[in-house]
């Protein structure tokens, strides 16, 4: 089962924990990334190509499917304006196994910031500017080429 | 030929993209880049620095000396910053 939302409403973890944990797996690992109060920022802004962007995710998720023999994954991205403190994105994975969700969870983060198009802008009081793209999230996606 | 920006290539511009026919000596993403800058102020401030920009044909990322072919659609934007 894999189950991809990219939208502008807020991410009920809740109602994704029952659908991840429905699949029947042994195990479901998860992540969230939540917008970081770092240097005043107040609003974090997500921009993304509709179209492109879910069948970004969709890859991502197919390709740990099959990596890990996955039984489900879900990625929920939030777009729009983002408060801090508030979830910007979601994954789950479930496998039988715990090291293989794990993993598939790890995996399915570090790749959707290379090859997913979202671009992020800061606001911080009047100023707003565009994120750039840090080296370390290139290493951390590419860990994982093999 | 569709073209969509996104992000600050997008604000520069002053569009969410628009529909061009590039001479036939426009051959790759990098060509396209280079004819499109001579568009507008915008176009060429948004375009300054090649590097800094990434592209898409047909929603899906490519190098910026990959050939057109027969795009329906090329976006240009700078390296993504999603997560």
């Amino acid at each position: 089962m894999i189950r991809i939302h990219v939208g502008p409403e807020s991410i009920d973890i809740a109602y994704e924990m029952v659908r991840a944990e429905a699949a029947g797996a042994g195990a479901v690992a998860t992540f969230a990334g939540v917008v970081r109060p770092d240097d005043g920022v107040t609003i974090l802004e997500l921009e993304h190509y509709p179209g492109m962007t879910e069948a970004a995710l969709e890859a991502v998720a197919r390709t740990a499917q099959t990596r890990w023999s996955l039984v489900g994954v879900t990625i929920v991205h939030r777009v729009g304006a983002i408060r801090a403190g508030e979830r910007i994105v979601f994954v789950a994975t479930s496998a039988s196994h715990r090291a293989a969700a794990l993993e598939a969870c790890a995996y399915c983060i570090d790749r959707l910031k290379t090859d997913a198009p979202f671009w992020k802008r800061e606001t911080r009081g009047s100023d707003a500017r565009w994120v750039e793209p840090r080296a370390t999230d290139d290493a951390a996606a590419q860990r994982w080429e093999r | 030929m569709d073209i969509l920006y996104f992000a600050w290539v997008r604000e520069r511009i002053g569009l969410r993209g628009e529909r061009v026919n590039p001479p036939t000596e426009v051959v790759s993403v990098a060509d396209l880049i280079a004819w499109l800058a001579s568009r507008s102020a915008g176009h060429a401030a948004a375009f300054a620095d090649p590097a800094r920009l990434r592209a898409a044909i047909d929603q899906r990322f490519v190098v910026l000396d990959t050939p057109l072919g027969r795009a329906r659609e090329v976006a240009l934007f700078p390296p993504v910053t999603g997560g």
